[in-house]
């Protein structure tokens, strides 16, 4: 509260500041936003960005995908949520995908987002996200900007320290936040926090061709909760650091009783190390339960696999995996400069900025300069691993990103402002104000080894009167800015959608060109695609019938189909005939508890409809696609279940006029073009 | 949207030009007027088929009327009757009479194009009211279904 009441009463020193510019003093307007702002951010019609920028969105479950420097909304990509725009999650390809060891979970907390990378440089193949709630990563495909795997994580909960990568994404991480009772008895009353919680950092291999993605083992850690982490690169390309509170073990009012310590910890973690003992057979398989969801991208068409076991690593048994540094009050960020060589700790509410040096930390350990143990690992000398402290930095450090040129931009929560400081020296360079409240910030290429600069934007957590008022629920707030130049300079402030924590920004020529246009409908594996009308068919198997459905700009067939009984359950096999870019056609039923579904050219999708009573129930496309779009509908006879209407469907012809197929059990389908 | 959001912007700059006496903001206007529209990505299908990218011989190359008629069953059936009925587009029954095979194989690969300056192609935009969509054939797909609808219309 206190801090939210600090960040109102700058953000209204600002609003103040920014209403006496706008009266007509001459040069006013040009000290809150220059000139040439709206030049360098104006992208003008039918130009492209520079920059695509993936942004999480935070408690929506999705993450968006926004143009810069326009600010520009491309895509909302539906990762740990259904999505009523493409019917992810609704559709029967798609349910598969939000599938737990909990069952269907179709609402999660997606937080920070991770692009591949290859030598420590972004190789436009996939985005990382974390599923906050569940525990749960999934990779993103940047070829069709759709979710293509998503994996349930075992002994977590909270799974916020995550998924950062290591330089070549050899493996994605994943820390928990909570720590919980892991492997042993979890019916445990809650005040045994101290000898029963335990926390666990997992790493995920991924298949360099593939993607896919794997737990290879999970290190077993004290109970206290991670934060976020960064991988080491260059020098420290081995190595994985992860900020963590609550080093005081506290299970209730963490607000006061984990803040208590001067000083928590980075966790330095030695996975090359790690990975040696895995090799070497160290260690031990034990039971858990999670899903493995899989995007099969020939048949369209999501699984769902629960896998039964997962490795653990007891770093007390093995030694030289993990150590701990000091860092002040409950570190937050943890961010690894572009060089390898300096770890910058963000304590939330330290009154410094820490700058860790990667070679100090390899001679402390070497010289085992330590400052006693922490639960049994050693824990370094704060003055030892050292490399300096920014001094007065403001209030509230949270992220550090950085530039090409030796500079780092921190975040701060309770004074909403950027601060640019010197990485080097750790001299404070300029400071500019966010609006308000800034939680996460991204440079272009920031976590990266060569960051490309130019850009850098805020992501706020208060909006509060940015924008138009829109009753109690608004949009987040953010702030573009130019830093190519010494001064920091605001150049857009946009809305976002969600809460977005964590972005990252790539150069548009590394993906735009590799953007898949369409389905081939030559390569659709689909076990129900139709390809061609001549395929379209009806075919009931018991209580299900399945319709192999065609949509061409402007029909469906089959378009009447009759014959189908209440208490059927009725699969729409949809394939959208289509070899156009941008020629989507969409699939709705009246009364369908799962309303609708969009195919893409090429592409099969499937709608469960369970009609629950008699009628005539019409259907049509619902993506405006020619100009008889809207005479693409059809019609389905529901009749009583005991009814002995034939199954029969058709497009196109009609039987004699007034005949009753119920009458004619002989009538036979007459669906087939000459 | 997106410009006339713009068109608003630059009103209100305008606006607070006249009021504010100038001070420089004009090269806004300037740069906005003189801006060109054009779009980076232009859609590219096949080049133009030229009249003499084509013989026809006889007998026909029965392989490629059969890949020609596989084509058709795929992406052309849902809209092309093999008679002479009109569908959503015309039958195709006599098409190889009424049309030059480079004018056919065009309509395949280049419908964008035709649509644009062939005034026989508008024609039948006008007749049928749905742009035929680009199936995203290659030329020797193309040819294939010429095969086949020469086949359709009789030729041995």
């Amino acid at each position: 509260m206190k801090s939210l009441r600090i960040s109102l009463t700058v953000g209204t020193g600002v609003l103040l500041l920014i209403a006496g510019i706008q009266s007509c003093k001459p040069g006013g307007s040009k000290a809150a936003i220059t000139g040439d702002a709206a030049e360098k951010v104006y992208v003008a019609p039918g130009k492209y960005d520079e920059f695509y920028s993936f942004v999480s969105g935070g408690f929506n479950g999705q993450m968006s995908v926004y143009g810069f420097p326009s600010g520009r909304l491309l895509r909302i990509i539906p990762v740990f949520s259904t999505q009523p725009e493409n019917g992810y999650g609704f559709s029967e390809e798609t349910k598969a995908m939000l599938n737990t060891a909990h069952g269907f979970v179709p609402w999660d907390d997606l937080h920070h987002i991770s692009l591949s990378t290859t030598n420590g440089e972004h190789d436009g193949r996939w985005v990382f996200a974390n599923g906050n709630n569940t525990p749960r990563i999934a990779r993103v495909d940047m070829k069709t900007f759709r979710t293509a795997e998503i994996l349930e994580i075992p002994n977590s909960a909270g799974n916020h320290s995550s998924p950062y990568i290591t330089e070549n994404t050899e493996y994605v991480v994943a820390g928990t936040r909570f720590s919980i009772p892991v492997l042993s008895n979890e019916d445990v009353a809650i005040n045994t926090y101290k000898q029963n919680f335990k926390g666990t950092v997992s790493f995920i291999s991924v298949d360099q061709q593939t993607g896919k993605m794997n737990i290879s083992f999970q290190i077993l850690t004290p109970g206290i909760d991670f934060d976020l982490a960064r991988a080491g690169k260059g020098p420290s390309h081995g190595w994985f650091f992860f900020s963590c509170y609550n080093s005081e073990k506290a299970n209730t009012l963490l607000e006061v009783n984990a803040s208590a310590k001067d000083k928590d910890f980075i966790m330095a973690v030695n996975w090359k190390k790690a990975e040696e003992y895995v090799k070497a057979g160290k260690g031990k398989k034990v039971p858990a339960k999670y899903a493995h969801n899989l995007l099969n991208e020939k048949t369209h068409t999501a699984t769902s696999t629960m896998e039964n076991e997962v490795l653990v690593l007891d770093p007390k048994e093995l030694n030289d995996i993990v150590y701990f540094i000091p860092c002040p009050k409950s570190p937050h960020g943890t961010d690894v400069d572009p060089t390898g060589e300096y770890i910058v700790g963000s304590g939330k509410l330290a009154a410094v900025i820490p700058v860790f040096s990667f070679s100090k930390l390899q001679q402390a350990i070497s010289a085992k300069n330590f400052d006693g143990t922490f639960e049994g690992f050693p824990v370094l000398k704060y003055e030892a691993v050292l490399q300096g402290e920014v001094e007065k930095p403001g209030l509230g450090p949270l992220h550090t990103e950085f530039d090409a040129n030796g500079n780092a931009y921190t975040s701060m929560f309770v004074s909403s402002e950027i601060v640019k400081w010197d990485v080097k020296t750790q001299k404070v360079l300029d400071r500019i104000p966010t609006y308000y409240s800034i939680g996460h910030l991204s440079v272009m290429g920031g976590p990266t080894k060569k960051p490309y600069g130019k850009y850098m934007v805020a992501y706020n957590k208060i909006t509060k009167d940015r924008y138009l008022p829109v009753g109690p629920e608004l949009p987040q707030s953010a702030q573009l800015y130019d830093i190519s130049g010494e001064k920091m300079k605001l150049l857009l402030d946009f809305p976002t959608v969600g809460e977005p924590h964590y972005a990252e920004a790539i150069p548009a020529d590394k993906i735009s060109g590799n953007a898949l246009k369409i389905y081939k409908i030559e390569e659709n594996e689909h076990p129900y695609v139709a390809k061609g009308e001549a395929q379209a068919k009806v075919e009931r198997k018991g209580k299900e019938v399945h319709v192999w459905m065609t949509a061409i700009r402007s029909h469906l067939t089959p378009d009447n189909i009759e014959g189908v009984k209440v208490g059927d359950e009725v699969y729409f096999h949809v394939t959208n005939l289509e070899q156009d870019w941008d020629v989507p056609h969409g699939f709705a039923i009246k009364g369908a508890n799962n309303a609708e579904i969009l195919i893409m050219p090429g592409e099969t999708q499937t709608l469960l409809f369970k009609p629950d009573r008699t009628g005539m129930y019409p259907f049509y496309c619902t993506d405006f696609c020619s100009a008889l779009h809207q005479e693409m509908q059809g019609y389905l006879r529901v009749s009583p279940a005991n009814s002995n209407v034939p199954l029969t469907f058709s497009t196109g012809t009609n039987k004699p006029a007034g005949s009753d197929a119920a009458a004619d059990s002989t009538k036979k389908d007459v669906s087939k073009a000459p | 949207m997106k410009s006339s959001i713009f068109a608003l912007a630059l009103l209100l700059s305008l606006v607070a030009l006249t009021s504010c006496g100038g001070d420089g903001s004009d090269s806004t206007e300037k740069t906005a007027s003189t801006e060109t529209t054009s779009t980076s990505g232009q859609e590219v299908h096949g080049d133009e088929v030229k009249p003499s990218d084509v013989t026809l011989t006889t007998p026909l190359n029965q392989e490629w009327v059969s890949d020609g008629k596989g084509i058709y069953d795929v992406k052309c059936q849902g809209c092309h009757k093999l008679s002479d009925e009109r569908v959503v587009g015309p039958g195709w029954k006599g098409v190889t009479e009424r049309r030059e095979p480079h004018w056919i194989m065009n309509m395949i690969t280049n419908v964008d194009m035709m649509l644009e300056k062939d005034p026989e192609a508008q024609k039948l935009l006008e007749q049928c009211l749905v742009r035929m969509p680009n199936q995203n054939l290659n030329r020797d797909q193309a040819r294939h279904v010429l095969e086949f609808m020469r086949s359709n219309d009789g030729v041995k």
